[in-house]
Order: structure tokens, then sequence, then C-alpha cells
């Protein structure tokens, strides 16, 4: 499904979203457009909302005000074209399934209600696999994986969803190195075959080697755009306050570079 | 609580049910050879009832209870059993009738309020799912005892048969009750081999099924109702009581089983089926009694059985293994011990001592040639006048683990800065652990080395291959240390 974006909406387009839990607002007024074949990441002190936004863009949080367009309408419209890698926490790795299993679950958004996957959704789960390194474990139950095997897995069913906007929810979080750099290398890669990627993150010091758009959130949007325009000393004191000694350590490395 | 509910509705139905008194004098004529002749004789039609409405029902629950099992929702079916009672006591009441279909529609209906009032609770309370559970479960249960006590009361009440709906009557099972068993048994099937791929998703990842655009709350929902029918049609059968434990025991037991919810399901379904029967059968070749509280002791009986000899998470397999490998990290000490005295000797002799193991080992002499003994059962070394000696493969065990270890301790060295007396003990853990993958990365990372940190050599590949006799490659390790 390639499309000429220039000329289309964008894949994300956000209006003043309020989002509360007990009426206390957690986002509060997020405008944010996200152009196409853009890799952006999401950052901002803990508590700031960043997997909040991400949940009440997929309509999984109710929304106080605000919309939301996926590529200039509604999710429900555009629920194809979107993938979602949620957090590892959120689902139970004892449940009766394997890796392929899982994968698999990335077609199910392309199959009618009552229809199951085919010889050709094995072949792209299959494929996706391989992208991630894990075909061997293909029949692994996913309990039976490491952290970062685990990410893997969630990275391997979205690839198998063939969408053309993706929203990643920490997938950082808790993986060895040689995972972070393998799904590094995914992100790009992604990005070079025109997709677009949103990313929470919560690693202040890799945010500005891995993304090329940044969003600063802390509960109001601080800030987006580009990584050079925005990853400054004021704006990353604005978001996250002066309850940071990483901050502050980055903010010194900034001042020491050319 | 709940305990004393069903004290007192033991006592209620006890009481109130002077009809079973006069069976005591038939007990004579009853014989559980005959009675069990007359079951798998399958001419009774009250026998076929009772055993194709217990196997439905079986069947019904555990599908059902397989997916309230790895939805965390065990306790849901619980609740939703107790929450029925009233619902049957109104369906009662409506044409002081056990007319199933008056029954099952106000059972129904007071399970889905139930379910709805748990709902309700977690959305407005900051309570969560368990105690919202146990208000719905007890009070709704409360109100079914107090109606069904009404009811013993009335003129003609203590006729009305309600008291199987507590403990469970298969003998009580009429043609229509089985069909409504095969219909919702049907329905269910229908319903989860349709949906199978949709049931699936929502249960493992829900937030992923909503971003895909599905009705989420739908599937739930439309799970739920046929959890309350699989519920309701089987209360004649099983009982109010113990309806949850034949959706939550089979489905618990065939998650020992296997690692597929596919196969889960099988295995839940058949051993639902399973218990079904034999419920049937004790209950009625021993007369009059109680269907519910033997199936549920076949359930778990079969789950005890799933526990203890499971493949993969069974009990018994997982201490054979243990055992197993504790027997192998045994042998391969051994293995090891006679290397040493070996390496002490220079290779010069292809025959050690047993004794000299024994030191080694710092084990007694007769403890030492129980483990020899051990090593000639397993091929890796003969014995004989207390003296042993390698077979190939047991030199080739030997070589590869005296090889993890030191490379082991060398990684420890290099890679982790420790110092070298700080790395035998770690060693002598991971060397019975070590793979061929990790093998190999551990020799690329450290340049194939030939030394260890406390300067000794670590048997290098060549040395591992099978082929020439030990002692031809003992001469040359002999030679190499020398150098």
């Amino acid at each position: 499904m390639m499309k000429d974006f220039s000329t289309t909406a964008p894949p994300l387009e956000v209006h003043d979203l309020t989002v509360a839990y007990d009426r206390r607002p957690v986002l509060y007024g997020i405008d944010l457009t996200v152009p196409a074949g853009s890799l952006t990441g999401i950052i901002g002190p803990n508590g700031a909302g960043k997997s909040t936004l991400l949940k009440a863009v997929l309509g999984l949080l109710p929304l106080s005000a605000g919309w939301v367009k996926i590529f200039g309408g509604p999710l429900a419209q555009n629920a194809r074209r979107t993938g979602y890698v949620p957090q590892r926490e959120s689902v139970d790795w004892d449940f009766p399934v394997n890796v392929m299993d899982v994968v698999l679950m990335g077609r199910y958004g392309h199959l009618p209600p009552g229809r199951r996957p085919g010889r050709a959704d094995r072949e792209i789960a299959r494929a996706c696999l391989d992208q991630v390194q894990m075909l061997p474990l293909a029949r692994r139950q996913i309990g039976n994986l490491s952290g970062g095997q685990r990410q893997r897995v969630f990275l391997a069913r979205a690839l198998a969803q063939e969408s053309d906007l993706y929203f990643m929810d920490e997938p950082f979080a808790g993986v060895d190195a040689a995972t972070e750099a393998a799904i590094v290398d995914l992100l790009r890669e992604m990005k070079a075959r025109g997709k677009t990627v949103v990313v929470v993150h919560h690693d202040l010091s890799t945010a500005r080697d891995y993304f090329d758009r940044l969003v600063l959130l802390n509960v109001r949007l601080v800030a987006a755009g580009p990584t050079a325009e925005v990853f400054t000393p004021e704006l990353l004191q604005k978001t996250y306050g002066g309850r940071l000694t990483i901050l502050s350590d980055v903010v010194q490395s900034l001042g020491e570079e050319p | 609580m709940r305990r004393l509910g069903w004290f007192v509705a033991l006592l209620v139905l006890t009481t109130a049910a002077p009809v079973e008194a006069a069976r005591i004098g038939e007990m004579a004529d009853w014989n559980f050879g005959s009675q069990a002749a007359r079951f798998f004789s399958l001419q009774d039609p009250s026998v076929r009832y009772a055993l194709g409405g217990s196997m439905l029902l079986g069947l019904c629950c555990g599908l059902m209870g397989a997916f309230l099992v790895v939805r965390k929702l065990a306790l849901m079916g619980d609740a939703l059993s107790h929450a029925v009672l009233p619902g049957v006591a109104l369906g009662f009441l409506w044409g002081m009738t056990k007319n199933p279909a008056a029954i099952f529609a106000g059972a129904v209906g007071a399970g889905l309020l139930g379910a709805v009032v748990v709902q309700w609770i977690r959305a407005t309370t900051k309570h969560r799912e368990d105690a919202a559970l146990g208000f719905v479960l007890s009070s709704f249960f409360g109100v079914g005892i107090v109606l069904f006590t009404m009811i013993q009361n009335l003129p003609g009440g203590a006729k009305s048969g309600l008291d199987g709906f507590m403990f469970g009557q298969a003998a009580a099972l009429g043609p229509e009750d089985v069909w409504l068993l095969a219909g919702v048994t049907v329905l269910a099937l229908g319903a989860v081999g349709l949906f199978y791929k949709e049931y699936v998703l929502t249960s493992f990842d829900e937030g992923f099924a909503r971003s895909l655009g599905w009705p989420v709350k739908l599937y739930h929902y439309s799970l739920m109702l046929l959890l309350a029918f699989a519920i309701v049609s089987a209360l004649q059968a099983v009982g109010v009581v113990l309806v949850s434990a034949m959706l939550v025991i089979p489905a618990a037991a065939a998650f020992l089983l296997t690692d597929r919810m596919g196969a889960m399901l099988a295995w839940s379904a058949g051993f639902g089926m399973l218990a079904g029967a034999a419920g049937a059968f004790f209950s009625f070749t021993g007369r009059s009694l109680p269907t519910g509280p033997f199936m549920v002791l076949a359930a778990a009986a079969l789950f005890v059985l799933a526990l203890l000899f499971a493949p993969k998470h069974g009990m018994v397999g997982r201490l054979w293994r243990r055992r197993s490998r504790a027997a192998r990290i045994r042998r391969e000490n051994t293995l090891k011990a006679i290397y040493h005295v070996m390496e002490d000797g220079g290779f010069r002799e292809e025959v050690v001592a047993v004794g000299n193991v024994a030191a080694r080992r710092r084990e007694t002499a007769a403890g030492a040639r129980r483990e020899v003994a051990e090593l000639q059962r397993a091929g890796l070394a003969t014995e004989e006048g207390g003296r042993v000696a390698f077979t190939p493969e047991g030199w080739q065990r030997a070589c590869e683990i005296v090889r993890n270890h030191r490379l082991w301790e060398l990684y420890l060295t290099n890679a982790a800065q420790l110092a070298p007396d700080h790395v035998h003990d770690d060693a002598e853990v991971i060397e019975h652990m070590l793979g061929d993958e990790t093998v190999r990365r551990l020799e690329r990372r450290l340049n194939y080395a030939r030394r260890d940190p406390h300067g000794k050599l670590i048997p290098g590949l060549a040395d591992l291959a099978a082929g020439a006799p030990p002692s031809e490659r003992a001469a040359g390790y002999a030679e190499k240390g020398a150098a």
C-alpha cells in the first residue's frame, strides 16, 4: 500500500488532546503532527503521560477532549495501516501460545472475522521472524524467552502487520545491548522503507542518536520538531524540571560538543 | 460465609426431604455389580440421559473453562454459578414447576445481572475484581437460599425437586435437559470454532486487539454469555455449588499438559467429558448419591495425575530430570578427577588407581568405587582390580569438561577482571551448564587460548575429536605441557 504521502494527510494529527484519570488530567491540550516517513521519539519524565499519549491515540483510553486523525481519518478507518507494539508487561507470558502464534496475530487485522491465517500469512510471519533473527525459536512457548527475545517477538508481530504507521511503547525498556542495537537497525530500515514510527522512549542519553524527530512531553506538550532543534538545554530543562541528575550530565555534554 | 451458606443449604435440603428417607428401605435390593451392569448396557433411558448430559456438560464447561483459566478469570465462573441461584428459584416460582425453559431464562438473567454488578463495582469504586466477585457471589447466593427455603415451605414445594440444583442429580436429567445441554454445547463449539482467533487474541493481548479496531467488548461479553449458558445448562447435573469446579479443574489440568491453546481446549474438553461420565457412573451405581461431588472428584483426580505426570510441567518429570542432572554432574566430576590425576602424572599413565581418584575427589574409597562403577555403567570408563581407564568417549567428555572449566576461568579473569583465585568455584558450577554454542563463543572471544589463569593447559579441539587412542593424545599432551 504505497501511497504518495506528500499529497495526502499526515499519518498522525492530534488536536487539543486531553486525557484524565479521575478528573485529574494526565495529558492536557496536546497538538501534534507527525510527518510521513519520520522516526519520532516521545520523551519526558516518569508520569509525563508518554504511554498514555500512545494509548489515547490508538483509542485504548477515552479522550476527555480533542481529536485524533490517522491518515486524515478516524483510527477505525485506517486500523490496517496502523501497527502497535505494546509494553512487554502488558501481556501474560505464560499464555499457551508459541512465538509463531504471536507473530501470526500481526496478520489478524487483515483477516475478516472467522477467517484463520493461511499459507501466505505464515510466509509473511516467517519472514518477519527471520528479520528479527528469531526464526529458530518459532516453536517455543513465549514464556521460555529472555526479555530481549520477547521484545523481538512483539516487533516481528508489528512487522507482520505491514502497516504504514507504527506506535511502539518503550521497546528499549529492559532489553540487552544486542537487542537494543537490533531494534535501532530495524527502526532505521523501517524509516528507509517510508514507514512512520512513533516510539515512547525513556532513555534521554540515547534519544538524540536514535530519532530524527522528538516530542518533549510533560503532561503538556513542551516541544515537538526535528531533534537538532528541540534537543536543547532550555527545552529539556523545561521538560524535566530540576529533578533529574542525568539531565545535567546530558546538558553538559551538549555544551561540550561543537 | 460461603461455607456457612452451604451448610444452611444442606440442612434445608436434608430436613425437608422425607421422600429420600423412604428409599433407605430399598437399600437392601441395591447391588453395585448389577447397577454397574445396568449402567454400561445403556438399556435404561435414564442412564442414557444421565451419561449423555454429564458428558455434554463436561465438554461445554471444559471449553469455556479453558478461556476462563488463561484469562485469569477462574473466580468469575464461581461467582456466576452462585449468582444464578435466585434466577433458578424465580424461574420455578413463575409456574410452580420445574420448567427447564423458565428456569434457564431466570438463571441466565440472574447470572448476567451478577456479571454486570461485578463490572459496575469495578468501574465505579476503588475495589478490584476480587472484592466485587466476592460480594456478588455471596449476596446472590444468599438471596437464592432464602428463595429456596420459601419454596420448600410452600404447599407442594417440598416435592419441587429443586434440591437437585444444589449438588446435582444427573439421574434426574430428562430429555429436555439433555437437548438443552446439546444445544448449548453446539453453540459453544460453533462460536469457539468460528471465532477461535478472535477469542484467543482478545484473551492474550486486549490492547493489541483493540488497536486493530476489533469490538473487544463484544467478544468478551459473548464469551460471558456462553459461559452463563454453560453454567445454567449444567446446573441440573452438577449443582450450583460445584459447577465452577467443572469450569476450572479440567482446564487447569489441561494447562499443565500443553503450551498451545488449541491443544489446551481439546484436553480440557476431554477431561471434562471424562469427569462427567465418571460422575454419572458413580451417581447411578451409588443410589441417590449427588452427581456433582463425584464429577468434581473425578476431575480433581485427573488434575492430580496431570500435576504429577505432565511431560514438561509435571512434578515426576521435573524430579526425574533434576535427579538425572545431578547424576550427570556427579559423573562429570569423576571424569574430571581422573583427568586431573592423569595430568598430575604428566599423562604418562593411561590407567589411574581408584584410590587416587578418591583422594582427588576428597571421597572415601567406597564412594569413589561407586562413582567409577557409575562411569562404567555409562560406558565412559572401565575398571579392573582397583585401576580405572577412560573409554574414548569418556576421554572426550573429560576433556570437554576440563576445557569448559578452564575456558570459563579464563573468561572471568579476562573479561570480568576477577582475580585468578576467585574464579574456581564459579567454574565448578558453570562447567556443567555450558552448551556447545557458548563454548565456541568463549573460544573466539579468548582467541583460542591454550592456558588457563593458573597456567594449566586447556585441552584443545583436536583432543576432543575421537579417533586416536587416549594414550597417543596423552603423550602429545605431556610434550606440550612440558614445553
